[in-house]
């Protein structure tokens, strides 16, 4: 064993905030009655230097003093409203209500969505930020902001009738949650050998099936359910239904115990003969597919903030660790070989940032960005898992108990590498466009 | 009480994290290169009162002000995204802004509060950067305004405010005339978050920018500040065995 687990527990019984009292933590001299605003990781440049020369080609960490307010607002309410929760929640395996309820409040479920509907009407770049900055603190509840803002508002957006949206989006941006059903048992990566279908009766469809690995759904009022109404014409007839919660014959299993992201409800999920009137269709039948596709392809971008996020947070936690442990005389930070290597986790998590803030900008800017994303999503959830690996590694025996939190970023990010398409896929990816790059 | 304008005002001032701070070499000052702004907490609750007077329909109007260079707008934002309706941003840059003091301040607020009719200024009690708590008493003076310095609590009674104070020895309870002058304390509330669509409804809202020149005031510091020094660091101590070499030590040192 690395560490004698007596000596550690000998009349310190530490709790996460007790721990990080006693280390010098950025935050610490303003914890007494203040709000803390100290800002650890990316510097926000245009408020430090007002003099400076404004170019035509501003550097990837550039904010609009919008985006700029948005990321102090989330990091301060993140500190003070989720840091608390974080390690019961991936004890219990359990989202506390409280903070669901928040993130409707401070209108983080509905970013994008236009302020007729009760949304926070900004940019995708905002979202992206505000995961980010989630994800520091807690990847559970990034994920849970990220599907939301994402996959299930932007599916309304860009699809829903003037009835769905009247709807829907009022609900989303204040109070409901959406799951995006795709996965099921035998179709996860293959998402088009989906085998849930849907039956035509009259005005409405029977949909029967069963699907998996369903985030969100413990607490969900909606459902977007990919089911096929065809299944001789294979994959162009997978449609779009919208099912709410409490719909006949649709019944929400246990959830998964798992390794990381517990806080984050995965549940598999069984349609037995669930009626869905034809109005429910979101979309086109049988268009399902690209949807899917579509919204996934942006949806990745998420994640790569998510995971950005989550590698970040997990450095800021273990740096002043490093700089405050001392052994042979010297901080462990002076020693060349943690210099070398903590320097070398730093570029790396530099490079994902700037992978994804680029995949971000390109989809405002309206130019193709699919390659980009893959490449951003790939290599931020590989940086996550090297940059935990490693914080545990130089926080020692301490990194190695639930007493600091580095231990859950660890098992945090290995989906990052899973799901919203496997790492795999996103390589195959890439080098589809790579090959049609070349082919003159 | 038909308040006409509310003037609440947000000084940014610097969050330090108190390893940083850091003499300069020429003992002008602190260093504060690299060192974020950020809105005083005092003026967070200040503009939090402001805010929910207005909720309660006491009041018509919250006008954020901040003295400063460019960055103090960010400050003012904050405050439009908490819920004040319009800013002023009088602007004070260079050796001006490092110069920049309670007296200056408050010269601006009264002629401020002249110009815009204000009915009741409200700050925060102190800055946590220079602790000097001094405005608020000042700007109270130089209008001939009652002032309800470190108010925990704060009700409109018809044209008159009924004040809770933290003093010293317990809680004070006053009634004062308005205008007036109001300093908020750390538990007079909770400010809230600035959500994000807030945030989205601040940018619409105008901040105009104002020089003192503009309002007649002179700047110009009546202090000059001759030396900034860190304190002395800590002595180790010593350990005697007995009282009889306490004494004794005590006497050597000079104590008793």
């Amino acid at each position: 064993m690395l560490f004698s687990k007596p000596r550690l527990r000998a009349g310190l019984q530490f709790s996460w905030r007790e721990s990080f009292k006693q280390l010098s933590r950025p935050w610490g001299a303003c914890q007494a009655g203040w709000r803390s605003t100290s800002s650890r990781s990316v510097p926000d440049v245009a408020s430090h230097h007002p003099a400076e020369v404004v170019s035509s080609f501003p550097p990837l960490q550039t904010y609009t003093e919008e985006e700029g307010m948005m990321r102090e607002a989330v990091k301060k309410y993140a500190q003070e409203r989720i840091f608390p929760l974080v390690s019961q929640m991936d004890e219990n395996s359990q989202m506390d209500k409280e903070v669901i309820k928040s993130l409707f409040e401070q209108g983080l479920m509905g970013i994008e969505i236009d302020p007729e509907y009760g949304g926070t009407g900004s940019s995708f770049f905002s979202s992206i930020l505000v995961i980010e900055e989630l994800a520091k603190v807690d990847p559970s509840v990034a994920v849970l902001c990220d599907i939301q803002n994402t996959l299930i508002n932007t599916l309304f957006v860009k699809l829903g009738t003037p009835a769905q949206k009247e709807k829907y989006l009022n609900r989303l941006s204040t109070d409901m949650i959406g799951s995006f059903c795709l996965s099921e048992a035998e179709s996860g990566s293959d998402a088009f050998a989906l085998k849930t279908r849907a039956e035509k009766h009259k005005d409405y469809y029977v949909i029967n099936g069963s699907k998996m690995w369903i985030s969100n759904a413990e607490h969900a009022g909606v459902f977007l359910v990919m089911a096929n109404v065809d299944l001789s014409a294979g994959y162009r007839g997978i449609t779009c239904f919208i099912v709410d919660r409490d719909t006949e014959g649709l019944e929400i299993g246990k959830k998964e115990n798992k390794l990381g992201l517990r806080a984050s409800s995965t549940c598999p999920l069984n349609f037995d003969n669930v009626k869905v009137p034809e109005k429910n269709i979101l979309g086109e039948i049988g268009h399902g597919y690209k949807y899917a596709i579509g919204m996934l392809n942006e949806g990745r971008i998420g994640i790569a903030a998510q995971m950005l996020g989550l590698a970040q947070g997990c450095f800021d936690h273990t740096v002043p660790y490093t700089r405050q442990r001392v052994q042979f005389g010297k901080r462990i930070f002076d020693f060349q070989g943690m210099q070398h290597q903590i320097a070398h986790v730093a570029t790396q998590i530099e490079a994902a940032r700037l992978l994804t803030y680029n995949a971000a900008r390109l989809k405002e800017a309206g130019r193709t960005f699919i390659k980009e994303a893959c490449m951003a999503k790939y290599f931020s959830a590989e940086v996550a898992t090297l940059t935990t690996s490693k914080c545990i590694e130089w926080m020692g025996g301490v990194g190695f108990t639930k007493d600091y939190p580095i231990e859950k970023y660890y098992r945090d990010c290995k989906i990052g590498t899973i799901y919203e398409g496997t790492t795999n896929i996103q390589l195959s990816t890439m080098a589809k466009f790579i090959d049609k790059e070349y082919n003159v | 009480l038909s308040c006409k304008v509310l003037s609440s005002v947000v000084t940014p001032c610097y969050c330090f994290v108190s390893p940083q701070i850091r003499v300069k070499p020429d003992n002008t000052g602190v260093v504060t290169d690299g060192v974020k702004h950020s809105m005083n907490p005092f003026c967070e609750i200040a503009v939090e009162e402001a805010v929910k007077l207005k909720e309660k329909k006491l009041i018509k109007e919250v006008v954020a002000v901040s003295c400063g260079p460019q960055q103090s707008q960010e400050t003012i934002r904050t405050a439009l995204a908490m819920g004040a309706d319009r800013g002023i941003h009088v602007d004070v840059s260079g050796k001006d802004y490092e110069n920049l003091g309670p007296l200056q301040v408050s010269k601006i607020l009264a002629a401020l509060a002249k110009q815009e009719d204000a009915q009741l200024i409200l700050l925060g009690k102190q800055a946590i950067d220079d602790d000097c708590n001094q405005t608020g008493q000042m700007t109270a003076a130089l209008l001939d305004w009652p002032q309800g310095t470190f108010a925990s609590e704060v009700s409109l009674e018809g044209d008159k405010i009924n004040l809770v104070r933290e003093i010293d020895g317990g809680l004070e309870h006053i009634k004062i005339n308005t205008p007036a002058v109001i300093t908020a304390d750390l538990r007079l509330n909770t400010p809230r978050y600035a959500t994000l669509p807030n945030i989205m409804k601040a940018k619409k809202k105008k901040i105009v920018t104002v020089k003192p020149a503009d309002l007649g005031v002179d700047v110009t510091s009546r202090l000059e500040v001759l030396k900034v020094e860190e304190p002395p660091q800590r002595q180790a101590g010593m350990k005697v065995e007995t009282v009889e070499d306490l004494v004794v030590k005590l006497k050597e040192a000079g104590r008793v």
